[in-house]
């Protein structure tokens, strides 16, 4: 007998790390997704009740991964209509057999060619991302409700559909080839990104950040690195994940409220996982082809290698947005890069690299309290004041409104 | 698994371009479609005459049909043509689809199969 909270515990554990190759596993037997998370959960309450009388196994994953198997094979028998996939399993036995026993990389292919459905441009990015989550990342649907902050039913909704096109519409289940996989990986790390986003910096709710899924995503994103090490921009993405996540601490005051970077106690950083992040970041550059997020975490590794504010290499992290704006010239890193001018060349310059964007950014709170920083600079307080004000009214993040209203409050005591 | 792809675009998209440019277009249609026949991949397709061609017939719960003038989905882009394609699955169709030789719209869409 084992211990019952033990056989949970490790349960979860396995769980979390192998319901992606289990799920991934079954689709490809069965071909059907519904019916594979079925399984999947039907092996996980076969587990509790056998690893508690029998004691966990040395290799739980390949416990679970032959369970799981044997009910699909079960599955098939029994539906006719699910015989042809029976063949194709037969013929797949053998060499399903020597992976599941060994638990080895190439059970993680499966995981890959999922991965790739669920981010595949014929779904629209909610989709994909509530696929992502669910399938891959094994998160519950009410969870992935709670974390982007719409009803259960709106999730269950996009899953069910999604699922529908990809059985209906046949979209295949493989890792996209040669020309096809730049622009195609390009969607995976899109999702990736959005999900670390919205969990770093919560643009709605009444938390400022969802840490959780921002693990969730680079736990997703290092997963993608293991299957695919020689992507330079997989390992950018990540070492950008890491270097945000390593200041994740020091950026919130005890009231709540954010802390931004000049005033961050450095101290606080994780400079463990800083250095990590610049290696990945230094492996990805070896490999001779850079991308924007590569060029994204070598920005952040500039500033996460600086002693202090006043130490940070203003030029060398100027020139990174130049080349950033060759790649992806958005009004957005527009707006970063004139953050790093007014630190380089003070508050006139980025005001007049800030003024192009008006039209395109006056709807987002950022512009307008990056404005108003630079009017303060300059002296102009009327003016940074309705700036300010602007901000306030265009964030709904708790933290940030925090901050907009003691600036306000400071400059008019 | 088949696949209807329709094929759309603006019908003043082409206008711009000159007589010779626009036989040019057609000839290399006419080679692609030639291509994807001989590989299987269409089964069956047409072009269409431009859509002010066009009659709806509309029909209430009783069956009494109302006639008017032009195709049933009024926008910006018209259907064309159509191609009825037989590949293993969607990203095949889309291959299909990618390939189209002209700066046009097209929908890929699996067709009901009843069985």
């Amino acid at each position: 007998m084992a211990d019952r909270t033990l056989v949970d515990e490790r349960l979860a554990n396995v769980l979390r790390d192998e319901r992606g190759r289990l799920t991934a596993a079954l689709v490809r037997i069965l071909g059907d997704w519904d019916v594979a998370e079925e399984l999947v959960q039907d092996a996980a309450i076969a587990a509790l009740e056998h690893w508690t009388t029998d004691g966990i196994p040395d290799n739980p994953g390949a416990w679970l991964m032959t369970a799981a198997r044997r009910k699909a094979v079960d599955r098939l028998r029994r539906h006719a209509r699910y015989r042809e996939r029976m063949e194709q399993l037969t013929r797949e036995a053998s060499e399903m057999g020597s992976r599941i026993e060994t638990g080895g990389p190439m059970g993680a292919d499966d995981r890959l060619r999922l991965l790739f459905t669920c981010c595949h441009p014929a779904l629209n990015r909610e989709a994909q991302i509530a696929l992502t989550l669910r399938t891959i990342g094994g998160l519950q649907t009410a969870e992935i409700a709670r974390a982007f902050l719409v009803p259960d039913a709106t999730i269950a909704q996009r899953l069910v559909r999604a699922k529908r096109k990809i059985r209906d519409a046949r979209i295949p289940y493989r890792v996209p080839d040669g020309s096809e996989l730049p622009a195609r990986l390009g969607e995976v790390l899109a999702v990736l990104y959005l999900v670390f986003n919205e969990g770093y910096l919560a643009s709605a709710g009444d938390r400022p950040e969802r840490r959780e899924l921002a693990r969730d995503a680079e736990w997703l994103t290092s997963l993608l690195a293991r299957l695919m090490p020689d992507e330079p921009e997989v390992l950018g993405l990540l070492a950008l994940t890491r270097l945000h996540l390593a200041r994740a601490d020091a950026r919130f005051a005890g009231d709540g409220s954010l802390i931004l970077l000049p005033d961050q106690d450095r101290a606080r950083w994780d400079h463990e996982r800083i250095a990590d992040g610049v290696a990945l970041l230094e492996r990805a550059e070896r490999m001779g082809r850079p991308g924007s997020y590569q060029l994204q975490a070598a920005i952040l590794a500039a500033h996460a290698c600086a002693a202090s504010w006043a130490e940070t290499p203003w030029p060398a992290i100027v020139a990174l947005y130049d080349t950033l704006m060759h790649s992806e010239p958005t009004p957005v890193v527009a707006l970063n890069r004139a953050l790093a001018v007014a630190e380089r060349d003070g508050p006139s310059a980025a005001l007049e690299a800030l003024a192009p964007l008006a039209d395109r950014l006056h709807g987002y709170h950022l512009y307008h309290a990056a404005r108003a920083e630079m009017l303060r600079r300059l002296g102009r307080s009327d003016e940074a004041r309705a700036a300010d004000e602007r901000a306030l009214s265009l964030t709904d993040n708790p933290a940030e409104r925090r901050l907009l209203e003691q600036r306000l409050s400071d400059a008019n005591p | 698994m088949k696949y209807m792809m329709l094929i759309g675009g603006n019908e003043d998209g082409w206008a711009h371009l000159s007589q010779e440019e626009q036989d040019a277009l057609y000839g290399r249609i006419g080679a692609w479609w030639g291509e994807e026949v001989a590989a299987g991949r269409i089964v069956d397709g047409h072009q269409l005459q431009p859509a002010a061609t066009a009659t709806t017939v509309r029909l209430d719960r009783e069956g009494r049909p109302t006639i008017t003038d032009g195709p049933f989905i009024e926008g910006k882009e018209m259907v064309g043509g159509y191609a009825i394609l037989d590949v293993a699955d969607l990203d095949a169709a889309l291959a299909v689809a990618s390939s189209w030789p002209a700066p046009d719209v097209l929908e890929v869409r699996p067709i009901m199969e009843r069985g």
